[in-house]
């Protein structure tokens, strides 16, 4: 399996003091409490966000605007990961890169 | 099959750009809420409803057509309809709720205006300039259209000489208290939902009610804004008995809301979870946003009976 990395992906991103996608210790919190189950994983996301897998990030298109926003996840999260506010980050990144918003 | 993603975003960030709300609805629909009040215009203080209670039947009727659609092989054209709704406000023609679905959403701001009405508080209203707040543009990353809208917003506020927004629904509370003052750099509004305005005024109530409800916390009021005491307050002192269910408070369960405009199916599957939540605590549920209010509804069917917190709050303290 090969992946086209784009090393400064999270660079890119960090265009608030919100983003903070490193301060995920892949615990796996907020998989397991999700509102929206398996279907969303946070911690995936961010992780190909810092290892610069941008097109990992564009395959979970549908992952990403399936998030609800709601916070539990972040509520619950030992590490404060700015979760909702990196999701938004995402779909910006998204909406510029894939659909040519 | 959801409609594409890409084209969805696009159309509703194309309203609120060039209509001024991701659905675009006449003013005279925004504002009949307003006739017989006697709401001065404008004024250092005014009751704002971002237009969300006024949506909520065009949302649905938006999204059962986006439901027919994307089972179609319309739904291959819907970047082309992304092109002509450039042109012609094509979503105005795609909900048409009725009158009597319309006035029932009406009726919640109208029980605002007369709970601040007895609490003693004086305000105005924004008329034609009460905006949407721009709510699922932001959710949806559409940065650029938001902060171009918020400062539209904000140019009707100083117009008007607000200094003090005083909120009903989550969303609109959320935008105007914690994401304006980051995205514009001449932000100098106080805003305040009603149920925080009406807490701290230790109202009595008029007519004591009686029952139980079970309360879902929105998660907007809940976990960004940190309201969870207030409604409890108002209804605990209107004489409810409150039967918190198994995700509540901080830790409330969404309804699904806020992805409905693009993967109707995935919310209605999260409303009916919660809904099993709240049955367990009572046959009745209360809840303080409309999207909650018309999630939760439509999953619990004939099952469960929901009602907004502000028709428990006014019957209880007004008159």
């Amino acid at each position: 399996m090969t992946a086209l990395v784009n090393p400064g992906l999270a660079t890119e991103l960090d265009r608030s003091d919100e983003f903070n996608a490193d301060a995920c210790m892949n615990c796996g919190v907020c998989s397991a409490i999700c509102p929206m189950g398996v279907d969303v994983q946070p911690r995936k996301l961010f992780r190909y966000v810092l290892l610069g897998m941008e097109d990992r990030v564009a395959a979970e298109t549908e992952t990403v605007y399936s998030c609800l926003l709601c916070k539990m996840c972040e509520e619950n999260c030992p590490s404060g990961v700015h979760i909702a506010a990196n999701v938004r980050t995402l779909r910006h990144h998204i909406n510029r890169t894939v659909f040519g918003l | 099959m959801p409609l594409p993603t890409g084209d969805v975003i696009g159309i509703l960030a194309d309203n609120l750009r060039l209509r001024k709300s991701v659905l675009p609805i006449p003013a005279r629909v925004a504002t009949k809420w307003t006739e017989g009040l006697g709401l001065p215009r404008g004024g250092e203080t005014v009751l704002y409803t971002g237009m969300m209670y006024q949506l909520i039947p065009y949302i649905e009727g938006l999204v059962k057509v986006e439901q027919r659609l994307g089972d179609s092989w319309l739904a291959r054209w819907t970047g082309f309809g992304r092109k002509v709704n450039r042109i012609i406000n094509v979503s105005a023609f795609m909900a048409r709720p009725s009158a009597a679905e319309r006035a029932s959403y009406d009726q919640i701001p109208i029980n605002v205006v007369h709970l601040l009405r007895q609490a003693g508080v004086e305000f105005g209203a924004l008329y034609e300039d009460d905006l949407y707040s721009g709510a699922l543009a932001h959710d949806l990353g559409a940065d650029a259209v938001l902060a171009e809208h918020a400062r539209r917003v904000n140019a009707v506020f100083e117009k008007h000489g607000v200094k003090t927004v005083i909120t009903i629904d989550p969303h609109t509370t959320n935008m105007l208290r914690s994401v304006y003052p980051k995205v514009l750099d001449n932000y100098d509004v106080e805003v305040r939902s009603y149920l925080e305005v009406l807490a701290e005024k230790d109202l009595a109530a008029r007519h004591l009610l009686s029952g139980e409800v079970a309360l879902h916390d929105s998660c907007v009021f809940a976990r960004y804004e940190g309201i969870v005491q207030e409604p409890r307050k108002l209804l605990a002192a209107a004489g409810v008995t409150i039967r918190d269910p198994e995700n509540t408070g901080r830790q409330t369960w969404c309804c699904g809301g806020p992805i409905e405009s693009l993967y109707p199916a995935k919310a209605a599957a999260n409303a009916a979870k919660r809904v099993e939540q709240l049955r367990a605590a009572a046959p009745d549920g209360v809840t303080m946003c409309p999207m909650c209010f018309v999630n939760l509804s439509n999953a619990a069917g004939d099952t469960m009976h929901f009602k907004d917190i502000s028709q428990y709050l006014r019957e209880a303290y007004t008159s």
